[in-house]
């Protein structure tokens, strides 16, 4: 297929991502995919496209990119200032490109990831069922790395018949992203092996999400917590699942976590909630809230349920 | 078989324990009832740990409670539990930066180790951290020692290390704080096939000094 948009610059950090591989975790492989599941989801299908279509995931800053052919896309997520041609572009909204002008991104307001869809989908290699790119390993997306200037994107097929501009996620029914959200967790199996005044610090501070944080997980900075008991037998883990190492920080763990690990689980947030942690950049706080399994499942189906009035 | 503990880990997958303890039959029970459930309908994926399975699944298929109430039964009678594996004979030269410590720690010559290590056929207990990072056990109680006190940033690939009552190989680059013995040639992370892993859970294993 003829290639769709050509990167003129390809912001700090911008990657081929779709809703993840399955299926592979016994392998050491993680999910992958999408940090912010709902963005993604919602950039789709403001394009016609299914939820799980691969999209551009794009953090901190946007790209520069010029349509090589008419095509309708959607930018959704953090707001980093989208422009067409230098005019601002309506954020969750579908719009028409037509060919030779120009996406581009006049610089971060809030939040930390935004992803941009085509009509059709972004191509790319697929590995083990996904398009989502792994750096670690070098695979998925484009040749498993992140964009760089001069690249040819590839629709995946063609644009869905009709194509439909204007398209709107109304802003209540979007997540709400905050830059020092308070996150709904639930008690994660080794909850209890905190202290008391360990678990006074979880419920009633605030942390800060530490400098090297990136799409295998965030470093929670703040006071210490301390765990007793004895060592754990190593678990597969999850994403969103909050780890606790010797030092006494905690670790969110992100969409290409570590597989596998022995460090006692003290929470897992619920599927709404990594969205908004999602949007977080270092330096931001979250601060953590008890829920429920269903409260939880009800919190992801309610932010669902916007998604169903596309 | 006792109860197994069943607990949520966030809002789409729960955690199953069948034990505490590094067993082969657990381990294998662990196995068989990953490879039961990634069958079952609304599950999304399942992973074993050493003694307990992570099941991810989909809310709207599924509930964590149908879930839990049917766990229980599959943990009592998993079903057939796989064969024992593959054997892989890997070669090992020990010339790793942290043999002459090791040794050092546990009271033994380098010579002893290198043979203390290659003595056993170790099993796989699971595969994580990593792609194609397997984790190997039993390893004998004579070299059994505690994680390096300050991991190191990087572990080349391909390094055969020791931790604890386990050994394993960094399939890639990575982070580590396991005591590096020496490396091999062989590749265990395989990306262009399916499963990408060299070494698969159940599967045993035998070094040999190269």
């Amino acid at each position: 297929m003829e290639p769709v948009l050509r990167v003129d610059k390809p912001g700090l950090q911008t990657t081929i991502q779709d809703l993840g591989r399955g299926g592979h975790r016994a392998y050491g492989v993680p999910p992958g995919g999408a940090m912010d599941r709902f963005a993604l989801a919602a950039a789709n299908r403001l394009v016609g496209n299914p939820d799980g279509a691969a999209c551009l995931e794009c953090a901190v800053s946007g790209p520069s990119l010029v349509a090589l052919q008419s095509c309708l896309i959607a930018v959704t997520g953090a707001d980093f200032g989208a422009t067409v041609n230098g005019e601002e572009m309506p954020l969750w909204t579908g719009v028409f490109l037509p060919a030779g002008e120009r996406l581009a991104f006049a610089g971060r307001r809030a939040g930390a990831r935004c992803y941009i869809a085509v009509a059709g989908g972004f191509g790319g290699d697929r590995w083990l069922g996904s398009l989502s790119t792994y750096q670690l390993v070098g695979r998925g997306g484009l040749g498993g790395r992140p964009l760089k200037a001069g690249d040819l994107l590839q629709p995946a097929a063609a644009p869905p018949h009709p194509q439909v501009a204007g398209r709107h996620l109304a802003e209540p029914l979007r997540p709400a992203y905050a830059s020092a959200p308070r996150l709904a967790a639930v008690r994660g199996p080794h909850f209890d092996r905190l202290s008391r005044p360990a678990r006074t610090v979880l419920w009633k501070t605030e942390f800060e999400v530490g400098k090297d944080s990136d799409r295998m997980g965030y470093r929670l900075e703040g006071q210490t917590l301390e765990a007793g008991g004895r060592d754990i037998l190593s678990i597969g883990l999850a994403m969103g699942a909050v780890q606790l190492p010797p030092g006494g920080n905690p670790i969110l763990l992100m969409a290409d976590h570590q597989s596998a690990g022995g460090y006692p689980v003290i929470l897992g947030l619920g599927r709404a909630d990594i969205v908004l942690a999602a949007q977080l950049l270092p330096g931001e706080h979250v601060s953590f809230t008890e829920t429920s399994v269903l409260r939880a499942q009800d919190a992801w189906r309610g932010l669902r349920a916007g998604l169903e009035t596309l | 078989m006792a109860k197994p503990r069943i607990q949520p880990l966030g809002d789409a997958a729960l955690l199953v324990q069948l034990g505490s303890r590094i067993d082969t039959a657990l381990n294998s029970r662990a196995h068989a009832v990953a490879a039961a459930l990634r069958k079952r309908s609304g599950i999304r994926d399942a992973a074993a740990g050493y003694a307990s399975v992570t099941v991810y699944y989909d809310p709207e298929r599924t509930s964590y409670r149908s879930l839990a109430a049917a766990i229980p039964k599959l943990v009592a009678h998993p079903g057939r539990v796989g064969p024992s594996g593959r054997l892989h004979r890997i070669p090992v030269t020990y010339d790793g930066p942290d043999l002459a410590e090791a040794a050092d720690q546990l009271d033994l010559t380098p010579e002893q180790v290198i043979r203390l290590h290659g003595q056993p056929i170790y099993r796989v207990f699971m595969v994580g951290f990593v792609p194609g990072f397997a984790y190997l056990g039993p390893l004998p109680p004579a070299l059994h020692l505690p994680r390096r006190r300050v991991p190191r940033t990087l572990v080349p690939a391909g390094s055969v290390a020791i931790a604890g009552a386990q050994t394993g190989i960094y399939p890639l680059p990575s982070p580590g704080g396991w005591h590096l013995l020496g490396r091999t040639p062989m590749r265990m992370f395989l990306p262009d096939s399916d499963p990408p892993s060299l070494l698969r859970p159940g599967d045993r294993v035998r070094f040999f000094p190269a």
